[in-house]
């Protein structure tokens, strides 16, 4: 025991001795690899601030919104990135969060007000497939079809939290019968993104639950064209991505350093291509060659922020239910 | 015979029993104290419950009528390789769980070589996630154990016997029934009802295969209750449900269970003069090679798969190796601590019974315990930062039934062997345990300090309840490439892992043996 504390003690001092100030921000897994956003925005960022960016990967953004729980006050983070509309009524609730009075020039297909949290990318969830399938047009199509889905689990993920929203903002009180149709269709639920669309490319699924403009990845990325978005004749639900300051943060002023810095030109236009989203402020260059193709919902589903909590409990227990049969 | 035959304190055997019992019944209390009984379990709590008791019914059926077919073979034949094929069935014991999954995925994914080959006959593809996934996997690690138990069975039958049959020239049929048969009926409900009992409280083959809703353990439910909604109340109500079922079945199951051998004595074939036939002999063989290349292929699998990631590893799972091998050895040390003066103290007693107390870690699964104690954790100190302590602890009391069976027998036989010249030259207390016991355990102990320190190099359990980003053990850092779908580098730290996991084996039971006096 006397190890451990003096460890943790030593641990603790090195940092407080060390020279640049820290910005530790939480996020999800796929933004922190390689091929996602952070590498460019950590660059771009420590080089206007003099700090060291830290970004720390937990999982989806559902389960990052668990962890910020579980950590309290205690928690070492100052922001975290990568919740979503959909949680924002929830996140606000815990009280670990710091307003923010951020403006900006948002193109976002809604006015976006909130005092805390801050927009960064948008997008409308969408399932994706190969070009050789002769897609659905719409979920009761889907559920009686033998085509194969993986999706996310709605209580660890923002994309599975989207679904659900999707299928209760699109059929109300039917939303139980679709989720019953669609349980035989399901091969997997996973606990984030990443998971899900790792066991499309590896032929698990024919179809997984992501974005319109995913194929544009594989379009731009990899010079690949072999993939598509199924559009629904419901239309589409969004998500509106978002970033916050914890009030607990030890650098609040680096922090409001930072959400200015990822609403800016230079963070703006990183994001369409790496993180492979609509930004939220569309810079100067506009979207890049490829994006244009994209498929275009007819229509636009969103339930307010402020009714999400009471929404997604009710559908929840829908959900559970049908696919534990 | 006097009762107490060696002047062996019972103190200290009582004191290590307390602790294992407090440091339980401590996560206990705390689980029944937060357990939210007012939310009561909802129609998704249910079908967990449902869920976990199915698959432990299929997965502990299928495992014993697999075996039976094998074990029989295994009983009949004399082949080269026999020996390090039944060497082989105890593997799956020290082999880490993720590592194995993985295996499985490589060969009966959708796109699996299974699922390929069965592509190339016009077969539809076949998913491995859900039900009979879990099945699948759990059939993979108890089919050995049912096999080796299973062979106990047959070896325990007199050749005399099996001469008797050659000179009736009885029909395997007639046989099987006079025989082997009425050796099952004693021995299946036994092997059956402790492979019920392991699956009922199985965590990570669930995490990785279990498929959304449907396919979740109680020990996922209870994972997810922490992890999706950080809702304690919720994840205690679901320990104490585990609880109430895991140890109803542990101690329905107890008086079945039958002893863990070494496995001594399964290497020497029983003289058969039965089963000559060609048929039968084409019978054996396939299904002896057709359990080993289920054995073999995924175990392969990876070895092939993770030559290629080794290269890719990232810092972080050197980090994570590092860890694990501080957390073995950590729980290797505590369990030395707790389970020696705890089989000293069994072993004076003329019945077993105190083992009971061992199998309460059997019973209290580990995510339960976990759970209980990061509540009483929480409001003083960061879980995460005992993380690694908590999993070792946590690793030693799950082993501490296992160790006991090893240790029990040998030290009753020493104390009996050598209480008399002890009690003469008034040996006792620390001396006793260094001239006597220790020595005399040597074997033991070695094999069972392998078996903790490889079950804790590959558990992937309570550390996923308590680690942050920043304190991974080697199964967790694998399971989180996985995740990523960084396949490459997932199987490199699978190779990696499992390298890990039999070098701590081999290296401990090497170190018992060696100048061993047995």
């Amino acid at each position: 025991m006397k190890y451990l504390t003096l460890a943790a003690g030593l641990i603790g001092a090195s940092a407080a001795w060390a020279e640049t100030p820290e910005l530790t921000v939480y996020t999800y897994d796929s933004f922190v690899t390689d091929w996602g956003p952070g590498p460019a925005i950590e660059k771009g960022f420590e080089a206007q601030c003099g700090c060291d960016l830290k970004f720390v990967g937990m999982g989806d953004g559902a389960a990052l919104l668990a962890r910020l729980k579980l950590e309290g006050a205690r928690s070492d983070a100052d922001i975290v990135l990568g919740l979503d509309a959909s949680l924002v009524a929830a996140a606000k609730e815990t009280e670990l969060f710091a307003p923010s009075d951020l403006q900006a020039d948002y193109d976002l297909p809604i006015t976006w007000e909130d005092d805390v949290f801050v927009p960064y990318d948008w997008g409308y969830f969408a399932f994706v497939h190969g070009t050789d399938l002769t897609a659905p047009t719409d979920f009761k199509t889907l559920a009686e079809s033998d085509l194969k889905i993986v999706i996310q689990d709605p209580r660890s993920s923002t994309p599975g939290l989207g679904l659900l929203m999707w299928v209760k903002a699109a059929y109300g009180d039917e939303a139980t019968d679709i989720w019953a149709g669609l349980s035989d269709n399901i091969v997997t639920v996973t606990k984030g993104w990443s998971e899900a669309y790792g066991l499309f490319l590896e032929d698990e699924a024919d179809m997984v639950l992501s974005y319109t403009t995913s194929p544009a990845y594989h379009l731009i990325a990899e010079e690949d064209d072999s993939k598509t978005a199924a559009l629904f004749d419901e239309g589409h639900y969004m998500q509106i991505e978002v970033a916050g300051k914890l009030a607990g943060s030890d650098q609040p002023e680096l922090a409001d350093q930072f959400l200015q810095y990822l609403v800016s030109d230079a963070a703006q236009s990183v994001l369409p291509t790496t993180n492979w989203m609509y930004p939220a402020v569309t810079p100067e260059g506009g979207l890049p060659e490829g994006f244009e193709g994209m498929i275009q919902p007819g229509k636009a589903l969103l339930v307010p922020n402020a009714q999400v909590p009471a929404l997604r409990e009710e559908a929840l227990n829908e959900w559970l239910t049908a696919l534990s049969r | 015979m006097a009762h107490r035959a060696v002047a062996l304190s019972d103190r200290t055997g009582v004191f290590a029993a307390a602790l294992v019992a407090v440091a339980i019944l401590a996560a206990l209390v705390a689980v029944f104290m937060a357990a939210d009984v007012a939310a009561g379990l909802g129609a998704a709590d249910w079908a967990a419950v449902r869920f976990t008791v199915t698959q432990a019914i299929w997965s502990a059926g299928l495992s014993v009528l697999l075996a039976v077919p094998v074990a029989r073979a295994l009983a009949r034949r004399r082949f080269w390789g026999r020996g390090a094929l039944i060497t082989l069935l105890g593997a799956p014991f020290i082999l880490p769980v993720i590592v194995a999954v993985l295996g499985l995925l490589t060969v009966f994914g959708r796109s699996g070589v299974l699922n390929q080959f069965g592509a190339a006959l016009g077969l539809p593809p076949v998913s491995i996630y859900g039900l009979h996934g879990v099945v699948l996997a759990h059939v993979f690690f108890n089919l050995p154990l049912a096999t080796r138990l299973l062979l106990q069975g047959w070896q325990s039958l007199p050749s005399e016997r099996f001469r008797l049959a050659g000179q009736l020239q009885l029909t395997p049929r007639a046989l099987f029934l006079a025989l082997e048969w009425p050796m099952l009926r004693q021995v299946l409900p036994g092997v059956a009802a402790l492979i019920f009992v392991i699956c009922l409280t199985s965590f990570a083959v669930a995490l990785t295969l279990g498929g959304g809703p449907r396919a979740t353990t109680i020990e996922l439910a209870i994972f997810q209750a922490f992890r999706f909604d950080f809702d304690l109340g919720r994840a205690a109500l679901l320990s104490v449900v585990q609880l109430a079922l895991a140890g109803t079945a542990a101690v329905a199951a107890l008086w079945l269970i039958p002893p863990i051998s070494l496995g001594g004595g399964l290497d020497r074939p029983l003289r058969r003069w039965d089963a000559r036939g060609g048929a039968q002999r084409a019978l054996d063989g396939a299904v002896i090679l057709l359990a080993t290349l289920f054995l073999v292929l995924p175990l392969g699998a990876v070895v092939l798969r993770g030559l290629t990631g080794i290269g890719q590893l990232p810092p972080s799972v050197w980090q994570a190796t590092l860890n694990s091998v501080v957390v073995a050895g950590l729980s290797v040390l505590v369990l030395a601590v707790l389970a020696l003066p705890m089989a000293g103290w069994i072993a004076t007693r003329r019945r077993g019974g105190v083992e009971a107390i061992g199998l309460m870690g059997l019973a209290a699964s580990p995510l339960m315990i976990g759970t209980g104690w990061f509540i009483l954790i929480n409001p003083v100190l960061d879980p995460a930062r005992l993380s690694l302590p908590v999993t070792a602890l946590v690793n030693a009391m799950m082993a501490l039934p296992f160790v006991l069976r090893i240790l029990v027998p040998r030290m009753r036989e020493t104390l009996q062997d050598y209480g008399p010249l002890t009690e003469t030259l008034g040996m006792r207390g620390w001396a006793l345990w260094r001239l006597l016991i220790l020595p005399r355990l040597r074997p033991q102990l070695g094999f069972a300090a392998g078996l903790t320190g490889a079950l804790s190099v590959g558990d992937l359990g309570v550390i996923a309840l308590f680690a942050d980003q920043e304190r991974a053990t080697l199964p967790l850092q694998m399971y989180r490439l996985m995740g990523a779908y960084r396949m490459e580098a997932a199987a490199g730290a699978a190779l990696l892992l499992l390298v890990l996991a039999l070098a701590v084996f081999f290296i401990c039971d090497k170190w018992g043996r060696w100048h061993a006096d047995a």
